[in-house]
């Protein structure tokens, strides 16, 4: 096992689909102008009884016991599994580092919306789309002993007996990121002579681009 | 090779091709605004990054401006966290010398609003802005996006985009739309045709006659949404409609440099071999007026139908937390608020049909409160010098200042608990417009018609 495997890692199962990042942090949160403490708004509406502002001492709010968040056995989770389009709607950012904020490491869901699982990635969330049948099981495994083991390297997702669930795609770019710590902005500057050339182009062919 | 016009814009930009498979896609404008920018400029300072190109991005603050005591400008802000956000964007374009339509600017108002207005965003362009609604200006026939802060950070840095090439969808509209069914109508109807993930993977052409057949303003109301049917990327292929909406613009060409614009616009348009990867279709002609029931915008219906039995656990949630049952009657509902605005529909158009449907009537009593907000500071002069604000407010709505406003609330303008809202705007989720508010998603007529009844109307008949 190398350093980028997430090691018998608790799950947090959320049984919904299309979950959009307006349930993922509340817009009262996004006034902030920084990227951390997002953490304990994140479901903010689920997760508490009452309404949630910024800036208020979280530890005293009435907790909503049903949602799975809050349950004994899903404390500390560091991966969360979902289903269907997860992350749908707003492009706000503030989503991801939300549940990194939380501690999460990596989401699992069948599909994701676009604009948020860039957004993992561009953060180094680690978010893994797998068939129904894996979610399913995944789920399943969330009943029981709710563990599971992701080998990044590998590509595999690993039951607690270090089994293998199922292997996973992911880009490999996004791999390499994910697993060096690449600074993306620094890479694309790289190729600053080429955007420059491709610039004086326009700047000639739609000069009223540049107003 | 014939191409879409997707393919066209994309090749149009692609700098270079990273031996990942991704692209650096050059981007010519960037909307910013007090947001989704503030950990982007952040980062950019931490990092000691310059900005790559000063003239591609402009600024306007909107979400979270309050639409009463506009005057005040920032003293009028009472919320200190949302002041904060619009300091640190006046701080940050000053530092970064961008141009900014600032509080007290006649031009500010909601990005995708401003952006076509002042023909900051031109046909042809690249458009990105930290906001998921930028699809909008794919109505110009431009490729515009939504991205994440960390990607506005990166376009600041680098004038480009790592993206990879999304695949062709065309949705094909024809007919006409009845008397009293709008874009916003047919935008929603799209959606339930084809689910809120129905898009995801695509860029989504739409065309048809009925498209060819809509106003710039329309046009722009159904490329909003192309993201609720889970399309980054909405367009619409250049034509005279566009040519003349564009034309005498502030930031559009002139003169000589116009002639070679238009030359190069109008090839903006899928070749007619073109292939697309998914393809809808759908007759508009007997469309009836949109009204979502639930918390996702594909759970929508004909205004004259009954809310439908729920097929799964989404949707049985939904109706309980919209606190509704199946079989109920769209117009039993009985209506709290009214909102009309959001960068869906708050352009001279949207105020003008709804203006027309309010005139001489008055509001029901049992709204509480029934708002319109112009999507700009021009929108807003343009209508007072109409005398629409005042139609408006003769029949009980308060006019207000540009901004987002009710459409997420983040301002003090919000429903409260257990209120239903009929709503111009683009998204039904749970709290989107206050905590435990039932949000229903309309056209400004049906909008209208509402507020006058105080449950769900039929702009048909009015
Ligand atoms: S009006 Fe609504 S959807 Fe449009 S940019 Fe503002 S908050 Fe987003």
């Amino acid at each position: 096992m190398n350093e980028y495997t997430i090691h018998q890692a608790k799950m947090l199962p959320l049984d919904r689909a299309n979950v959009d990042t307006d349930q993922i942090i509340p817009k009262q949160f996004l006034k902030s102008i920084k990227k951390s403490g997002f953490g304990p708004n994140l479901f903010d509406s689920w997760r508490y009884l009452d309404t949630g502002y910024p800036g208020q001492d979280n530890s005293i709010r009435p907790l909503n016991n049903e949602f799975v968040m809050n349950k004994k056995k899903f404390l500390g989770s560091e991966v969360l599994i979902a289903k269907d389009n997860f992350g749908c709607g707003s492009s706000r950012e503030h989503a991801v580092w939300a549940l990194q904020d939380s501690g999460i490491k990596s989401v699992i869901a069948p599909s994701f919306a676009d604009i948020f699982f860039n957004n993992c990635f561009k953060n180094g969330l680690l978010a893994i789309e797998v068939s129904d049948e894996v979610i399913n099981k995944l789920f399943e495994l969330s009943e029981s002993e709710n563990i599971v083991n992701i080998d990044l390297e590998n590509q595999a997702l690993l039951d607690i007996n270090e089994k293998l669930i199922c292997n996973f795609e992911i880009e490999p770019f996004r791999k390499k990121c994910v697993l060096e710590g690449l600074d993306d902005i620094g890479i694309s500057l790289q190729y600053s002579q080429e955007i420059k050339a491709f610039e004086e182009g326009l700047k000639q062919k739609s000069p009223w681009i540049f107003r | 090779m014939a191409r879409t016009l997707y393919d066209k814009l994309w090749d149009a930009h692609v700098v270079a091709q990273r031996e990942d498979g991704t692209s650096l896609l050059y981007i010519d404008r960037q909307l910013i605004h007090e947001v989704t920018s503030p950990q982007a400029f952040e980062g950019l300072k931490l990092n000691g990054r310059k900005l790559w190109r000063r003239s591609a991005s402009k600024a306007t603050p909107d979400h979270n401006v309050p639409t009463l005591d506009r005057e005040k400008g920032l003293k009028g802000i009472k919320d200190k966290v949302a002041k904060l956000q619009v300091t640190t964007l006046d701080e940050n374009c000053k530092e970064f010398e961008i141009e900014q339509f600032d509080i007290l600017d006649k031009r500010q108002g909601i990005v995708h609003v401003v952006g076509p207005e002042q023909g900051i965003t031109l046909p042809g362009m690249t458009v990105v802005c930290g906001d998921s609604h930028t699809s909008t200006h794919g109505a110009l026939g431009a490729l515009a996006m939504g991205i994440g802060t960390s990607e506005v950070e990166h376009v600041l840095a680098t004038q480009c985009l790592v993206a990879t090439k999304q695949k062709n969808m065309r949705v094909n509209l024809n007919g006409v739309l009845p008397e009293g069914v709008f874009a916003k109508d047919l935008t929603l109807a799209v959606i339930g045709k084809i689910g809120t993930a129905g898009g995801t993977g695509y860029a989504i052409e739409y065309s048809g006659n009925c498209i060819s057949g809509l106003s710039m303003e329309g046009r722009m109301t159904v490329c909003n949404m192309a993201i609720e049917a889970g399309s980054r990327a909405g367009m619409i292929a250049f034509d005279e409609t566009t040519m003349d909406y564009v034309k005498g613009r502030p930031y559009s060409p002139k003169d000589s440099e116009w002639d070679v614009a238009i030359n190069q616009w109008k090839d903006l348009h899928s070749d007619p071999e073109a292939n697309f990867d998914k393809e809808i279709q759908m007759d508009v002609s007997s469309l009836k007026p949109q009204v979502t029931w639930g918390t996702s915008p594909e759970m929508v219906i004909d205004i004259d139908s009954e809310i439908p039995c729920p097929r799964n656990e989404s949707e049985k949630l939904a109706l309980e937390y919209m606190g509704l049952q199946e079989g109920m009657k769209m117009e039993e509902i009985k209506l709290d608020q009214i909102f009309i605005g959001s960068c869906t529909n708050s352009r001279i158009e949207d105020l003008r049909v709804a203006s027309s449907i309010v005139k001489g009537n008055k509001v029901s009593s049992n709204i509480k409160r029934a708002i319109v907000v112009p999507g700009s500071g021009l929108v807003d002069q343009q209508a007072k010098e109409e005398g629409i604000d005042e139609i408006f407010t003769e029949a009980g709505f308060e006019w207000r200042s540009p901004g987002c406003s009710m459409c997420l609330g983040m301002n003090p303008d919000q429903i409260s608990e257990g209120q239903h809202c009929a709503s111009t705007s683009n998204r039904n989720f749970e709290g989107r417009q206050g905590y435990k508010g039932r949000t229903h998603l309309v056209s400004p007529a049906t909008a209208a018609a509402s507020a006058l009844s105080g449950n769900f109307a039929d702009p048909r008949g009015s």
